[in-house]
């Protein structure tokens, strides 16, 4: 797999970056030099071998469906954003 | 460790630490310095002890925290511009267990931001020098916390470890540094790295202080469903008779000082009446590789929710949202954090999943079952943490494969769950501190610690 400039813009639109092309140069080589090395898990052989997502003893953990007090309150969570009105978040337009 | 009482006041334990993190500017361990809270919650202790009434067991030490840890004093910003303003209006569980003991946080440390690095270089506010050698950097990604207890400033200092970030910068500045076994401490309150590698910890100047900070702050947690229950308190003490060493890890790619101490340390046990047992761990070559897939990964999830529009930085003049989510993005993160976001992206996506991720995960599997092998052999493996000591700044943070190296023997650990001890263990001809692992089974936390006054060198 080689690193491109267009890998670069595919990965910096699932990241949602916007890229300079100065970043995008450096970022072809270096992404390119970290793939090259991750790629050494070609010669490991993994046949019939299960994949381990997780190394904690999971089991389902259930409680009741009751709305328990929070630590933060909703002021305190909207005090945090750059800009509100009516108790709501304001962003630029969507559309 | 010093706590407060009637001849000592907590007043002056928070003033000779916050008079020590001012002398030590220089160093750039903190990102900020809680004066006024510490000061007032030292004089509510002093007040507590006047009075008589019961004081924590860490009543007035004070202590220093990592930046990725949640709680209202200072912004927490993980050392990174998209966090710039965020003032958590929660607090981390661990932090809270702390407090309610009594310690008191004096300052905020530095880490390359999120805690992706392995220098503490990535960081927003610039790198923190290492304890015994300013022109080398700290080590990573908890280098403030790592030098501020190396230079004495607090008496413990909380960390993160996703793949060594608190036992390498341990061994680069000659303090302990755990790493529990993955689900001992809560992770509530804490920014998340890699969900299933991320781990609290501990610096501290001694493996007593260490028990202590794990027996206040272990255990289960209802706000993290991936808290193990409380076992570190009910283990089983399991006399240790037999010591491994892994052969892939002795090698040339290792510095000859270091495999020295490792030789002393053998050494050491065998005249002890221990067994040192060598033992071949193939897998582990690979753990890197497959770390560096399975922790991009979940940085790309976990990080895809700063966007800048609830909390933290955000970026000005978007005309659109979208705009908004990416300039915001693009600003607010530092070139590294962008690499694993990308690389993260790349090993997920249709066509490279199963070649990349999958398979990483596969390999886990075997790393997983190595270290289950290896664990019935030997009772504890001890290893070194990191290829080399300390590096000078800027010799690989332009290099991020080199930099990965760093991590070559620390990773494999995260990815199996298993804990890890970081012990100072003599220094280099030129001065520098040397670091080895002491490395046990699941759950063996508390015997590990233990197991650790084996090696100290005057015992």
């Amino acid at each position: 797999m080689e690193i491109n400039c267009e890998t670069i813009e595919h990965l910096a639109d699932l990241s949602n970056f916007s890229v300079s092309t100065e970043e995008s140069k450096a970022l072809e080589k270096d992404l390119g030099e970290i793939l090259k090395y991750i790629s050494q898990l070609e010669a490991v052989d993994v046949e019939g071998v299960e994949p381990t997502y997780q190394v904690f003893e999971m089991e389902n953990v259930w409680r009741e469906d009751e709305i328990l007090p929070q630590e933060a309150l909703r002021e305190d969570l909207l005090a945090l954003t750059k800009e509100q009105k009516d108790n709501q978040i304001k962003v630029p337009k969507v559309l | 460790m010093r706590t407060a009482n009637k001849n000592v006041s907590a007043v002056r334990l928070v003033e000779d630490a916050l008079k020590k993190a001012k002398e030590f500017a220089d160093y750039n361990i903190f990102t900020y310095l809680n004066e006024k809270g510490a000061l007032e919650k030292a004089r509510e202790i002093d007040e507590k002890i006047a009075k008589g009434e019961e004081v924590g067991r860490l009543a007035g030490v004070p202590y220093a925290l990592k930046d990725n840890f949640l709680s209202p004093e200072g912004e927490t910003t993980a050392s990174a511009h998209i966090l710039q303003g965020f003032e958590s209006p929660i607090t981390a569980t661990a932090v809270a267990k702390l407090e309610k003991e009594g310690a008191i946080m004096i300052g905020r440390t530095n880490l390359d931001a999120f805690a992706h690095g392995s220098s503490t270089e990535n960081s927003y506010f610039g790198p923190t020098l290492n304890a015994y050698d300013k022109e080398r950097v700290a080590g990573g990604s908890s280098g403030g916390s790592a030098v501020a207890v190396a230079l004495d400033i607090v008496e413990f200092a909380t960390g993160t470890d996703t793949g060594g970030s608190i036992r390498q910068p341990a061994s680069f500045n000659g303090v302990y540094g755990l790493k529990p076994t993955y689900g001992c401490i809560s992770r509530y309150g804490v920014v998340a790295m890699a969900s299933s590698t991320d781990c609290i910890g501990f610096f501290t100047k001694s493996t007593e202080d260490m028990n202590l900070l794990m027996e206040v702050a272990s255990g289960k947690d209802s706000k993290d469903l991936t808290t193990l229950d409380d076992y570190y308190n009910n283990i089983e003490e399991k006399e240790a008779k037999k010591v491994g060493i892994i052969k892939e890890f002795d090698n040339d790619s290792v510095d000859p000082e270091i495999r020295e101490a490792l030789k002393n340390k053998c050494e050491l046990l065998r005249s002890k009446g221990y067994e040192i047992i060598e033992l071949e761990m193939p897998a582990l070559k690979y753990a890197l590789a497959a770390y560096y897939i399975i922790v991009p990964a979940e940085v790309a999830s976990n990080l895809s929710r700063y966007d800048g529009v609830r909390y933290g930085f955000r970026s000005e003049d978007s005309k659109d949202l979208n705009k908004l989510y990416a300039n915001t993005r693009s600003e607010g993160y530092m070139p590294e954090n962008k690499r694993r976001i990308m690389i993260g992206n790349f090993v997920l996506s249709s066509g490279f999943y199963d070649a990349y991720f999958l398979k990483a995960a596969k390999v886990r599997t075997l790393i997983v079952k190595e270290y289950e092998k290896a664990f019935e052999s030997c009772d504890f493996l001890l290893t070194p943490v990191a290829p080399n000591p300390a590096f000078k700044l800027g010799e690989k943070v332009n290099d991020p494969v080199a930099m990965y190296l760093e991590d070559l023997m620390s990773v494999s650990l995260n990815l199996a769950g298993v804990p890890g001890l970081a012990i100072p263990a003599g220094k280099t001809k030129a001065g520098l501190p040397i670091g080895l692992q002491l490395v046990g089974p699941r759950r063996s936390d508390k015997n590990l610690i233990e197991f650790a006054n084996v090696l100290k060198e005057d015992a």
